[in-house]
Formats: C-alpha cells, sequence, structure tokens
C-alpha cells in the first residue's frame, strides 16, 4: 500500500490527519480511500470533476503527477504519495 | 424586530465582526482568519450565520453557525454533478459562490445559491444539501448568450425573493441579465426590457445584459433597482421594464454596489467608479451618491471620505443599509459608516483587508 503525507496546511481544516497507508492501485482510487478516512477531504483536493484543484500538488516518489485531469497514475507497494499546496496567493 | 447592531465584513483575509456600542462600532472578532469571505448571510428565520469560503487551493466551502460565529461547521457545498459541462467539453465546477438568499416565510428550510459558473443551487433541508435548478441551467439562452463579466464564466450574484410570495424569485446574472419565476424554478422568464448593453453589437439584445448589483425595496418589492455595467436602472413594474436613471453630467454612473431604503422605493445610494476600464473612485476622489426621487435627481456626499489620492471602488455585495445608518467596505480595506442616510461618513477602520461583503445583522437573531 502507499503511504500518503499531507502537507501541514491540511491539518487546520483535518486535524487528527496523518501519514496514512491506502490501499490504490492509481491517484483517483487514493483520493477516494482517504475521502473515506477522511469525509470531505476529497473536496479540498480534486473538484466535482474529479480533476486536481490548481493550486495543490500531488508528488509520487518525489515526482509530480501527470494526470491532473483524471488522477490515473498509478502507485504501487512502497511508494510515498506527499499531497501539498502549490505556492500562491499574498 | 431588534436593532441590527452588528455587521459582517467578508473580507479577503476572513470574516471580521463588528459590534455597535452606542455610537461606536468596534471589532466584535474574526472568524476564518487568513480565508477568504466572499459573502455571509444570516438566516432571519432561524438565526442560522452562512459563510461563503474562497480557498486559493482547497475550493469553495460553506460554513454555518448556530451560536452567531462563536463556532462554525462546514457543510457541503454546491456541486455540479460528475459529468456536467459549461460548454461542450469544458467541465462544470463551483469556482465561486457568489448569492445567497433564504427561500421566504413559506419555505423555512429553503436556501438558494448564486454560483460561477452561472448555476443557481436550491436546499430544501436547512443547508445540508444543494441541488442545481436545472430549469435554469437548462434555459435556451445559457449556451449562446450567457458569458463571463468580471469573472471568467457567467455567475449569479443577485437572488431577490418576493417578500409577498416566496414561489416569486428575481436573479441577476453576469452577465446574461435578470430573470424571474413566478413557481419556485420551475420555468423562467428574462426580465431586460429597457436596459441597454453598450458593449454587445446589439445593445438592445433580449440576453447578454450585466447587472452588476440587482436589489429590490423591501416594503415595495416591485421596485427594483440595478447598478449595471452601462449605467443605473430602476423598475417600478416588478422588471417588466426598466428606466435608466444614471446621472448626467455627474458621477453616478458606473460602479457595482446600490442599496435601497426599507421603506421608501424612491431613495437609493450608489458608490460610483470612473468606468470599466478604469476601476478607480471619480477623480481619485470618494463619494456616495444619493437620490430621493427615484432616480431623477442624485447628490454626491463627501464628508469625511477621502477627497484626493484614492483608488477606493465598491464591490457589489459591500454596500448595505439598515434605517439612516449605511456602511460600505472597500478594495483598499477602508470602512466607512454613516448615521445619516449617507451624508455624513466616518472611517471606522483603513487597515482592513480587501472587503468583498458587507451585511447588518441583528444582534441576538
Amino acid at each position: 500500500m502507499p503511504l500518503v503525507n499531507f502537507t501541514y496546511a491540511l491539518k487546520r481544516f483535518y486535524p487528527d490527519l496523518k501519514s496514512v497507508n491506502i490501499t490504490a492501485s492509481n491517484i483517483a482510487e487514493l483520493v477516494q480511500g482517504l475521502d473515506k478516512l477522511y469525509p470531505g477531504l476529497k473536496d479540498y483536493l480534486v473538484d466535482e470533476q474529479g480533476r486536481l484543484r490548481q493550486h495543490v500538488n500531488i508528488f509520487n516518489n518525489g515526482k509530480l503527477i501527470k494526470d491532473k485531469q483524471k488522477l490515473s497514475d498509478t502507485v504501487a507497494d512502497g511508494d510515498e504519495v506527499f499531497i501539498m499546496q502549490a505556492l500562491s496567493g499574498g | 424586530m431588534s436593532e441590527k447592531n452588528l455587521l459582517m465584513l467578508g473580507t479577503r483575509k476572513g470574516l471580521v465582526t463588528y459590534q455597535r456600542n452606542g455610537k461606536r462600532w468596534n471589532v466584535r472578532d474574526t472568524s476564518f482568519l487568513g480565508i477568504p469571505v466572499s459573502l455571509t448571510h444570516v438566516d432571519s428565520r432561524n438565526g442560522t450565520w452562512w459563510a461563503c469560503l474562497d480557498h486559493g487551493h482547497w475550493g469553495q466551502k460553506l460554513h454555518k453557525s448556530t451560536d452567531q460565529g462563536k463556532n462554525w461547521e462546514e457543510v457541503e457545498a454546491p456541486k455540479f454533478d460528475e459529468g456536467m459541462e459549461v460548454k461542450t467539453g469544458d467541465a462544470a465546477a463551483v469556482r465561486y459562490l457568489w448569492a445567497f438568499a433564504e427561500g421566504g416565510s413559506e419555505y423555512e428550510q429553503t436556501l438558494y445559491i448564486g454560483t460561477e459558473p452561472g448555476g443557481l443551487f436550491e436546499s430544501n433541508d436547512g443547508g445540508n444539501t444543494f441541488s442545481l435548478v436545472e430549469s435554469l441551467w437548462n434555459h435556451p439562452s445559457r449556451n449562446d448568450h450567457w458569458f463571463g463579466g468580471g469573472r471568467d464564466y457567467p455567475g449569479i450574484h443577485s437572488i431577490v425573493v418576493d417578500p409577498r410570495n416566496s414561489d416569486h424569485i428575481y436573479i441577476g446574472i453576469s452577465c446574461a441579465g435578470v430573470f424571474e419565476t413566478f413557481d419556485r424554478g420551475k420555468t423562467w422568464a428574462v426580465k431586460n426590457k429597457g436596459l441597454r448593453a453598450d458593449y454587445l453589437p446589439d445593445p438592445l439584445a433580449e440576453v447578454g445584459h450585466d447587472p452588476h448589483l440587482l436589489v429590490s425595496c423591501p416594503s415595495q418589492p416591485d421596485a427594483l433597482w440595478q447598478q449595471n455595467h452601462c449605467g443605473i436602472f430602476r423598475s417600478i413594474d416588478g422588471a417588466n421594464s426598466w428606466q435608466e436613471v444614471t446621472q448626467q453630467n455627474g458621477p453616478a454612473k458606473f460602479g457595482f454596489a446600490v442599496a435601497v431604503a426599507e421603506d421608501n422605493q424612491d431613495r437609493a445610494w450608489v458608490v460610483p467608479a470612473v468606468s470599466d476600464e478604469v476601476r478607480v473612485a471619480v477623480d481619485n476622489a470618494l463619494c456616495v451618491c444619493r437620490t430621493d426621487n427615484g432616480g431623477a435627481n442624485w447628490t454626491d456626499f463627501r464628508a469625511g471620505l477621502p477627497q484626493k489620492d484614492c483608488y477606493d471602488i465598491v464591490f457589489r455585495h459591500a454596500l448595505d443599509v439598515t434605517g439612516e445608518t449605511l456602511a460600505f467596505g472597500t478594495t483598499t480595506g477602508n470602512l466607512f459608516l454613516s448615521n445619516d442616510a449617507g451624508e455624513n461618513w466616518e472611517c471606522v477602520n483603513s487597515n482592513l483587508p480587501m472587503v468583498y461583503s458587507v451585511a447588518f445583522v441583528e444582534r441576538g437573531t
């Protein structure tokens, strides 16, 4: 199972958020799995059409995922996924 | 009805609530510090506070409070169904919560939210769930005659529920215009007769107008006002016809906000900017224009407002009135208050974030 780590910024809205292993074969399934553990978290990461929000990044093993529309990038056991916010605003 | 002694500001850095103490207004508290709050609403039927959040990273969120802002609970914000499209190939996702209204005394659990892109959402369970009003989304004018104005997609920024009949609702869309339903959203009629859209090939087109804000007089709901992109317009026949009441040779022309007196359909206020190309205070001096005769004449009031080196403008939801008291917040973080129907003003705070919305609220509701 891939291990998912989160930006500290999400802890403001999910104080109990912590690194977690999720059973998934791609990023879309991983996001669905996270939403079951933390209801509503999906809406923070993707819009209602499943697209990654513009200012959210997901890295797998240090590389930015390629498919931000359908999140079809595959994940495997032992992968380390990092969900973070893009720096923006002022 | 108790006096409205609270003032809620939706700002770029949170919800700032002011409280009236005698003649003074002081900050009571701030919620959602650091997070943009596009709009707030207090349900007059049950006292629930609502806040629409525009996270830079995490999307549009909706929060409610049943203890006057002490504690907030996130509820699921409106969403388009999976697979829906604004236009072919362009997936529909809520980008901004731009209007909030309660459904009237006959439907105590009904709420409406207007969004960019152009979706009107309805809740009939007190805001626990929202669904798209498909009759409006499927209106034959939407695909070819609605377009973005100020935002990338068309947006619903005004929802006016008739206090005499909760099935009767007007909405304002930028850019499309004014739409009206008499059957609580089953069918819609276009109500743009008399408006003028100078930016269109045909300025008198049926659809494509830009009513920056649509409001009605609470005691005389057939009287509607709009600060339009192309001037100021008023209707006294329930939007069947609009008359332009833009000031000739004066500042009351372009702007975003308009307020109408609660008890007088002929009295209204606007806060002018130069024009759509130059969105700053007219002559770099801020004024509030008031008419007492339905727009036939306008008087600009300046006492207490900056009269030089001023770049402030006022967004569409950032002006409100209760009785003789008015308040507005500006794009450069000033909050001004008047206790004499807009004739004299005091700057309450010049260090606020950009102000998106201003609303007077009854304490204790």
